[in-house]
């Protein structure tokens, strides 16, 4: 097939791209070069247009044992441990597939884990849809958001990992373009690692699990492009999951390893055999030959082109010790998966593949895997806002705080998710400690004294107004998240979810963010071991809002952590970190703003990282002395949701407070830097506040059945805890049924 | 006194039926392959939880058929303890082994959270140390739990005392609120509710114990790997 300028076009390279494959080859390439290097060069494989940005993060700490570039980052837990973990974007299938486009999503996440050695021992999802009511779209949106949790249910429950947390959040900008980010972790022994290193001339590369079919063909490229029209059109596209046989490559693989025969062994995600051949030539700077013809295929009469470019699920690429196969091969028969020899390990640094006999694609790995463009795209612009900066110029007052509580915590963003999280299985594998609806998830390691806590965190909103005071206020979050159960923060992943990189404006606010989080976790000391990059999230010209999502781990020793709910009537009540500061500018981010008063303005809440420290540091030391009968930290919805989350059916409190500021912002004010706790020993609290120098002022005291807040003349709050557990509960159902999609 | 609990290839609460076997219970566990034949060594049975092979037909009816099954079929005839959890449940169902069947949940959706069992007859080897109506909080996990029979057989159910545990509040629409039923010898039972996810301090409920309890006992006090 004669390469046109309009064939190039099509496989969404520019004509400089092709002019610098036809260099690096120094020849034409053939088509299926072409199919090679366009998917290899896509945005969603090489991360061309933030990789030299990607390079500010630190990646460097004193617990990681592996930090980017490899499948997922590995961090030392102690004695002898590692856990592997990692976050991963499926936003493109997910909106044009929901169910398979979520399943498929937890599935290649599985794999990255899996492929390093690692059980997966726990995954959590941060997922992003438009509005599910009120909204033109919402019957589509509610249709989306069923789907993606009922693949993600589907895909997870079957393999056997808990779904153990995650963040849900409805903004009409992601109406046609949903955010499906699902992380992984999985613990294996440090000195049982696998790489994704090919080496040893002459080894044979070996590949297992599901034979090749024509699905997903050229997903990496729909994934790197916006949303049009015809997008629609892209279904066959999506891959189809198959989680029985996932769960059986996991069992075959771990298997496999233990018989010391396996040199390398890698997955194959995106660009399925292409990026996992040449990606394992290239970090072991060797080459790879592969033979079409042995390929295990769905179907007959697959071209190059398709068997290369193909995305099937569940299939692994492993480089086996020479005269050690059989050993592999018995493994996998055992599990009934297919494991073929399909090619070798040669000295030549290529990636050659032959088909009916003939050399079909012959690239050096490097000019795949290396030298993909890089592009520094102008950014030195103001990223892109809408929203006014000033708060308008009069904010309406409250006509009822007491409805307008009751309406924000049934509200999609703020109310118990609990209609999602209970089709996941959470609690298989007995590891979970603290399961989802708390501020962070904990998960034990059995075979140490430790255990992993874990937290996802992302706000559009805050990102939208300010990107890079948003993308700090979402590494805080997590580290916040982490400190109300006592853990240390060790390490961190991110997913960026982002527009067109392409508009300067909104490549700014890429930079913008990727240097906030460089800044914050260098901070926390949770250096960032892996992530992904989803670029182009925009449909018929309209982007999502900037929404880096960010997984933060901690460790701490195992044990039952404090509930995030008040436990008995009586206790006191502390306000630890301090009312903060809440005025005009920054209530204009906050879910009051969003729910309520239904504006945005201003900007995101104000984050001082020192104090946030102390903060974090304190609560610790308060949890390790054992003086907290419950923690829970202050975020979406501010003082008055926090606290009506701490309440039971029984127990509420009575607080008493003397704003600073008018009442709404004092309630409703997302300042950072606060956390809630109930206890019986105020005054060693206050004793260990002091030290760190930490506001910690006592707020109130637990009692039975209401939510009181006031002052000495006049109560701002006063419900029943039974009708604010009520509209926490059943905010989703109720809004669900409505939509008549349930 | 050893428990064999069987390994199929989409099993994935194998290992916590180990886990709390072998360290909650301090008892001794071993994995035996969907395809051996050979459970001469064991005194009692697990089927443990999960997809046994990918249950995309209805759940447990491919592992019916599977080598291991005409061996536990046996084992049963011959008056050894068997219990199935959740997708064992499901295949001991299919296989023949209890009456009824698992069907969709009455929400269509997968379910996972705690429920309230009442623990109905004491005589049973499953439920031999629990009391009468003895509340336990057992997590559930399942997609198609949903107990159904026809109106006869739950008669008789009743009528032999053989429905082991009901749901105190009913999250699946199972029949007459059944969650765990035994065969009429009452030597097998099968309940959808994870008692080994309930063996440990750490995962927030040890009421679970006393159904291994009461079963480690029974088997080792009838042994039929030492009779055979």
């Amino acid at each position: 097939m004669t390469i046109t300028p309009e064939l190039v076009e099509q496989h969404q390279l520019t004509p400089a791209e092709y002019e610098k494959i036809v260099s690096l080859l120094g020849r034409i390439p053939t088509y299926t070069e072409l199919g090679v290097f366009s998917v290899m060069w896509s945005e969603h494989c090489s991360y061309k247009s933030s990789r030299i940005h990607l390079k500010k993060l630190p990646t460097q700490g004193k617990y990681v044992v592996q930090g980017p570039g490899e499948n997922a980052g590995i961090i030392g837990i102690g004695g002898g441990w590692v856990v592997a973990f990692k976050i991963e974007s499926h936003n493109h299938p997910s909106y044009i597939e929901p169910f398979q486009g979520a399943a498929t999503g937890v599935g290649g996440i599985l794999r990255d884990i899996f492929t390093m050695g690692a059980r997966p021992i726990a995954v959590m999802d941060s997922l992003r849809f438009g509005p599910p009511a009120d909204s033109p779209n919402a019957a589509r949106n509610v249709r989306i958001l069923s789907g993606v949790v009922g693949g993600i249910a589907h895909y997870g429950n079957c393999f056997g990992v808990p779904t153990v947390g995650g963040e849900c959040v409805f903004e009409e900008c992601y109406s046609a373009n949903p955010l499906v980010n699902v992380f992984a972790l999985g613990v294996c022994k440090e000195d049982e690692i696998f790489y994704a290193k090919a080496s040893g001339i002459g080894n044979p590369v070996i590949y297992v699990g599901a034979k090749t079919g024509r699905d997903g063909i050229h997903g990496a490229s729909m994934a790197s492009a916006e949303f049009t029209e015809e997008s629609k059109q892209k279904r066959p596209n999506v891959q189809v999951g198959d989680p029985f046989l996932e769960k059986l490559l996991l069992e075959a693989c771990i298997e496999a390893m233990k018989t010391g025969a396996i040199v390398a062994i890698q997955d194959m995600g995106a660009a399925g055999l292409t990026s996992s051949s040449c990606e394992m030539g290239s970090r072991g700077a060797v080459g790879i030959e592969i033979d079409l013809d042995l390929v295990p295929q769905r179907e007959p009469g697959m071209t190059a082109y398709e068997m290369l470019l193909s995305e099937s699920q569940e299939r692994m690429l492993i480089v086996a010790e020479k005269g050690r196969e059989e050993e592999v091969f018995q493994v996998f028969r055992k599990w009934g998966l297919d494991a073929v020899t399909i090619g070798v390990v040669t000295p030549d640094g290529n990636l050659r593949v032959r088909h009916h006999g003939a050399v079909v694609a012959e690239i050096p790995n490097p000019a795949l895997a290396d030298e993909a463009p890089r592009y520094d795209r102008p950014h030195n612009v103001t990223p892109y806002r809408k929203a006014p900066v000033e708060p308008p110029a009069h904010i309406p007052a409250s006509r009822d705080l007491n409805a307008d509580l009751l309406h924000l915590v049934a509200s999609p963003d703020l109310c118990s998710k609990r209609w999602i999280w209970e089709q996941y299985d959470y609690t298989v594998r007995t590891n979970t400690i603290v399961g989802p609806g708390s501020d962070a998830a904990v998960v034990r390691v059995k075979e140490t004294d430790t255990s992993i806590a874990m937290s996802l965190d992302g706000n559009g909103r805050y990102c939208y107004l300010d990107p890079r005071e948003g993308a700090k206020l979402a590494v805080a979050e997590c580290c916040r998240n982490l400190a109300t159960t006592g853990a240390v923060p060790v390490a961190a992943t991110n997913n960026l979810n982002f527009g067109n990189p392409e508009r300067p404006e909104i490549m700014a606010q890429l930079v913008e963010a990727i240097e906030g989080i460089a800044e914050a976790c260098a901070f926390f000391e949770a250096p960032i071991t892996g992530g992904n990059v989803s670029l182009y999230n925009e449909t018929l010209g309209e982007g999502i809002y900037p929404t880096p999502v960010l997984g933060v781990i901690g460790l701490m020793k195992t044990a039952v952590p404090s509930p995030v709910r008040f436990r008995s009537e009586g206790a006191q009540v502390l306000l630890l970190g301090g009312p903060g500061r809440n005025h005009a500018l920054r209530f204009g981010s906050s879910e009051y703003a969003k729910v309520i008063l239904k504006r945005l303005w201003g900007l995101p809440p104000q984050l001082d990282m020192h104090y946030e420290k102390r903060v974090h540091d304190c609560m610790r030391e308060i949890l390790a002395a054992g003086l907290a009968e419950s923690a829970h930290d202050l975020s979406d919805g501010g003082l008055a949701v926090a606290l009506s989350e701490c309440c039971t059916n029984q127990i509420g409190a009575r607080v008493s407070m003397i704003p600073a500021e008018r009442i709404e912002f004092a309630l409703f004010g997302e300042a950072p830097s606060r956390i809630l706790l109930s206890t019986r020993e105020p005054g060693r609290i206050h004793e260990i506040a002091l030290r760190y120098d930490v506001e910690c002022p006592a707020i109130g005291a637990t009692m039975k059945g209401r939510l009181q807040i006031g002052d000495e003349t006049r109560m701002w709050i006063d419900v029943a805890t039974a009708d604010l557990t009520q509209s926490f509960e059943n905010g989703l159902p109720v809004i669900l049924h409505s939509s008549n999609a349930d | 006194m050893k428990v064999g609990i069987i390994v199929f290839p989409g099993s994935n609460c194998d290992h916590d039926a180990w886990y709390a076997i072998n360290r909650n219970l301090h008892g001794k566990a071993e994995f035996i392959w969907h395809d051996s034949t050979d459970l001469s060594q064991v005194d009692a049975v697990v089927l443990p939880g999960g997809f046994a092979y990918g249950d995309y037909l209805r759940c447990g009816a491919i592992a019916r058929f599977s080598p291991v099954m005409s061996a536990v079929k046996k084992f049963a005839a011959e008056g050894g303890v068997v219990l199935g959890v959740c997708n064992g449940f499901q295949i001991l169902v299919e296989a023949g082994l209890l009456p009824g069947a698992l069907l969709r949940n009455r929400n269509l959706k997968f379910i996972c959270h705690d429920v309230r069992l009442r623990t109905e007859t004491t005589d049973s080897p499953f439920t031999a140390r629990l009391h009468k109506n003895q509340i336990l909080r057992l997590p559930i996990a399942h997609g198609e739990g949903r107990y159904f029979a026809d109106e006869r057989t739950l008669d008789e159910l009743e009528a032999e005392d053989r429905i082991a545990f009901r749901y105190v509040e009913n999250p699946n629409g199972s029949m007459r609120d059944i969650a765990g039923v035994l065969n009429r010898e009452r030597n097998v039972l099968g309940m959808m509710p994870h008692p080994e996810r309930a063996c440990d301090p750490l995962m927030g409920s040890t009421e679970g114990l006393g159904i291994f309890e009461s079963m480690l006992s029974a088997a080792s006090t009838f042994a039929p790997a030492l009779t055979r």
